[in-house]
């Protein structure tokens, strides 16, 4: 089977050319821009639309239009666009138009600067944008996965009429690592709620303002419903070593790369180090989280942010088990020493 | 002579805001502000009977949705 | 028989059930030019036959509800953002008819990005703006286009261009711009006006269906209530005080657009199997051998940028994939390659790699002093250090590694190119590690460099540093 060397930056427009993506709108930002590199390559040589926005806000509000459309969109940013693309997510999110965004973060706040942070988890798991909204989040930790989730965004885009969420980071974005293709090209089905510009589409509307309060509260109440059926379908992690674990780590992106290493460094000194990694940020694999806590002696959140993931891990184990952060910000990454060496540290302390 | 050689229109008092665009607009003051008031509270514009040549003014002027019908009266021979 | 002359076209609802069950009348107050021009709009739907094929892109303003009244496709979009949604709607549907309805706020506010860059795009949609100077639904505050001196409850004593600035006239800027077949500006102050108006839509939504362009209407248009008097008075104030700030009259009627906008090259029914090719998907791979690792290798490649360091990076991994192991490679990236050093992290294992950062290298192959400064010190005890010795002039210090001394740039400039500098310690590196072969590196090196040229000068390199193995590491 060919594998193909290439940066996850790269891999997302791979992965979503074969999952049906039809239409790339964008505009350029460090360290996302291979994504927009790729997609001009490649979307108009495979017959598909490729257009560089004027800016962020127009380049989500183009996804709106397209995903309306009926088409299969992505486009791809970083936390300065993100912030941009707010109120087109929530427009997204009100409208229920499915739309595949990829935020390879960057470290904040401001303009920060273009090193991998992991800072923009509030904002993308807990609803970019005003409103009770939010939208199927992965978390991808290779080029690999960058490829495999968008392979599929589109299908889970479609399923849920939300926007799903790649979220990666500097560092997963730039990686090369080799790549396995999908054989199959995934076929953008036509959807009765969508606007084709004919008779049978013409009575469709797509809009997000509702007059009545019954009506908008019912609305509400159906988006909720929706993300709550996402708990029960949709959850995916990866498990390292956790049948006899005593320390967990959990982490997603390029922290669960470092923890990876630092759980086979631990482990190789006696420590039963173990890691659940979250594919899916949102929804968040709480109910295995709470069995694990049963079993282990610490969890580890690592994440590179102010601790922001850790809120949702506390919340699921429900103070059952310590909860640890290692944290960093600005663009510092760990290595795994300095993982291996903390935790060695706080078990002798207790 | 009665209505039915002649062009006249027809304004729909349900609709009718009475904001009196069409009176202005009308070449030749076909059309007046009534007395009565619609449902809406609004005394509505109604067509005063004189020489209507179903230009349209009243009707593309009007600011309403199918508040003004323009009718043509028949052709000679017809 | 009477024969009717002009009626409410077919292209608006009978009732508006979105509205109200059995509505018939418009949420506009009285007088307000959107029913109007909504009106005008429809007509114009009817008669060029558009109706199905109409989609219809509210704003946000007074005109939201544009899809209570409109039986055709219908979106309402985010404030100011109707061009942007029209522009992908438009890329979507070829033959779709795709209309965008702006107010002032909208349009030449909030949105005042998104419909320039659509004008400036030349996309082939049609632009209705509805200028009022004064804005409508949040209660009459001031508009981009409110006149000086206008009182609005946000310029309670008038509009002064010394802290709210002059009135903005869209026509003009969009037509300053290049791409736009139509450009005019008309006004509802009077029946004539109206009718004037009416040509203008008409033309607009003529040129979309011809695939001209972008066809842009600002019409003038009186907001009784807001302005504080009767409708009557609205349009008299209108053409007494609105028209002369925003002088009626076509700036553009252009027989053709500057460009085609139709993209001929553009196969929107490519095969899945084309596509699969362009891709590489089906692509085979060099498979040339199976190494057995010693040790899994942690490889820090650093120089200058134009070194060929990141390139020869991804050499490395390319050649680790065709031996069947498994590797990463992550590069330095931003403000440290501007002047700097730059550098590349290579992981080449048997096993599934966790973090892809070498903090601590086994092996490090430096290309400048810089470099080998910078990261001596972190090489672990027992790896391999390979050095640029035209440019690192100093030797290794430390003793618990192995050091490798090569002129690589003076043996690359004896070559004919100094960029091959770096596959020279590659090749040495690959002969001393094993971690990859002479034979695997040759395989590889076609497939990522895509100039014949320099593929056979890195061959040459690749001879040389063999040559230089040869010469100068004794055999074990």
């Amino acid at each position: 089977m060919g594998q193909h060397l290439m940066k996850g930056n790269e891999a997302v427009i791979y992965g979503a050319l074969l999952g049906g993506a039809t239409h790339y709108f964008g505009y350029p930002i460090t360290p996302a821009s291979e994504i927009a590199h790729a997609a001009a390559d490649l979307f108009p040589r495979c017959g598909k639309h490729f257009l560089q926005a004027e800016c962020e806000v127009s380049s989500i509000s183009m996804l709106y239009g397209a995903a309306a459309a009926g088409a299969r969109v992505i486009t791809g940013s970083s936390g300065p666009g993100l912030s941009l693309m707010a109120e087109g997510l929530s427009y997204l999110s009100g409208s229920e138009l499915p739309s595949v965004v990829v935020d390879v973060q960057r470290a904040g706040p401001g303009l920060g600067y273009i090193w991998p942070e992991q800072a923009d988890y509030n904002f993308i798991v807990h609803g970019a944008g005003h409103g009770s909204h939010s939208g199927v989040v992965l978390a991808p930790n290779s080029a690999q996965e960058m490829c495999d989730f968008a392979y599929k965004a589109f299908e889970l885009a479609e399923r849920y009429r939300c926007t799903v969420f790649i979220l990666s980071d500097a560092y997963i974005g730039q990686i090369m690592e080799p790549v396995e293709l999908p054989r199959q090209i995934k076929a953008n089905p036509h959807k009765d709620w969508a606007l084709y510009g004919d008779a049978d589409s013409r009575h469709n509307l797509l809009s997000s303002i509702y007059l009545k309060l019954e009506e908008l509260e019912g609305h509400n109440l159906h988006l909720q419903e929706k993300y709550r059926l996402m708990e029960t379908e949709i959850v995916d992690f990866e498990e390292i070593l956790t049948d006899d674990v005593e320390y967990l780590f959990v982490a997603y992106g390029i922290s669960s790369r470092i923890c990876h290493s630092a759980v086979a460094e631990l482990r190789k000194k006696g420590i039963k180090a173990g890691m659940l990694r979250p594919k899916t940020l949102f929804p968040f694999p709480s109910v295995r989280l709470q069995q694990l806590a049963g079993h282990v002696k610490k969890i580890v959140v690592a994440e590179l942010s102010n601790g922001q993931m850790v809120r949702d891990v506390q919340l699921a184990v429900q103070g059952a088990v310590p909860v640890d952060l290692y944290n960093w910000m600005g663009g510092r990454i760990p290595s795994t020493d300095e993982i291996v060496q903390r935790l060695k540290k706080d078990i002798a302390t207790g | 002579m009665s209505l039915e050689e002649k062009n006249f229109i027809e304004v729909n008092p349900k609709r009718c805001k009475g904001c009196a665009a069409c009176i202005v607009a009308c070449p030749n003051g076909c059309i007046e502000i009534g007395s009565e008031i619609n449902q809406m509270g609004y005394q509505f514009a109604r067509f005063a009977v004189r020489k209507c040549i179903a230009c349209g003014m009243c009707f593309y002027t009007c600011p309403e949705f199918g508040a003004i019908t323009v009718y043509q009266k028949p052709r000679k021979g017809a | 028989m009477h024969t009717i002359k002009h009626q409410k076209a077919r292209s608006l609802y009978p009732t508006f059930e979105r509205k109200a069950p059995g509505a018939d009348v418009s949420h506009y107050c009285p007088g307000c030019g959107h029913g109007t021009v909504h009106n005008l709009i429809a007509e114009a739907i009817d008669d060029l036959g558009i109706q199905d094929r109409t989609i219809f892109c509210s704003p946000v303003g007074c005109s939201v509800f544009g899809y209570y009244y409109f039986d055709t496709g219908n979106i309402q979009c985010a404030h100011g953002r109707a061009p942007a949604v029209a522009s992908a709607i438009r890329r979507t549907h070829e033959e779709a008819i795709v209309i965008s309805y702006q107010g002032d706020g909208d349009l030449a506010g909030i949105g005042m990005s998104q419909i320039v860059h659509a004008a400036n795009r030349g996309e082939n949609i049609t632009v209705f703006f509805i200028n009022n100077a004064i804005y409508g639904m949040t209660g009459g505050q001031m508009a981009p286009t409110t006149i000086l001196g206008q009182k609005t409850v946000t310029t309670p004593d008038g509009r002064h261009a010394e802290n709210e600035g002059f009135p903005i006239g869209m026509v003009e800027i969009i037509n300053s711009l290049q791409a736009p077949v139509f450009i005019e500006r008309v006004s509802l102050a009077g029946a004539k006006k109206v009718m004037k108006a009416r040509m203008a839509i008409r033309k607009a939504l003529r040129n979309q269906v011809e695939k001209k362009g972008f066809s842009f209407v600002e019409i003038l248009s009186p907001c009784p209530v807001n302005w504080k008097m009767t409708a009557v008075e609205a349009r008299r104030w209108l053409e007494n005080n609105l028209e002369p700030v925003f002088p009626v009259g076509n700036l553009r009627d252009l027989p053709k657009g500057p460009f085609d906008k139709v993209d001929k090259k553009k196969d929107s029914r490519m095969s899945d199997r084309k596509i699969l090719e362009i891709l590489g998907v089906n692509e085979e791979e060099v498979h040339a051998g199976t190494v057995q690792l010693q040790e899994e290798q942690n490889v820090k490649i650093a120089g200058f940028g134009g070194q060929g360091v990141l390139s020869t990076g991804i050499l490395l991994a390319n050649c680790a994939i065709a031996e069947g192991l498994k590797t990463t490679w992550l590069p330095s990236y931003g403000a440290e390659m501007r002047g700097g050093t730059a550098n590349a992290s290579i992981n080449i294992s048997h096993e599934t790699i966790g973090s892809p950062i070498v903090s601590y290298p086994n092996v490090l192959m430096v290309m400048n002093l810089p470099s080998l400064d910078a990261f001596e010190d972190k090489v672990r005890p027992g790896g391999a250090i390979y050095v640029n010795s035209s440019l690192a002039t100093r030797k290794v210090r430390r003793a618990d590694v192995t050091a490798y001394h090569i002129p690589a740039s003076d043996m690359a400039n004896d070559l004919g190119t100094i960029q091959s500098a770096s596959v020279i310690l590659l090749t040495v590196y690959a002969l001393v590690s094993g971690a990859i072969t002479i034979e695997t590196l040759k395989k590889v090196i076609p497939l990522s460099i895509k100039r014949k040229n320099l593929v056979d000068l890195n061959m040459q390199a690749i001879e040389a540093g063999v040559t230089w193995h040869r010469d100068n590491c004794p055999k074990p």
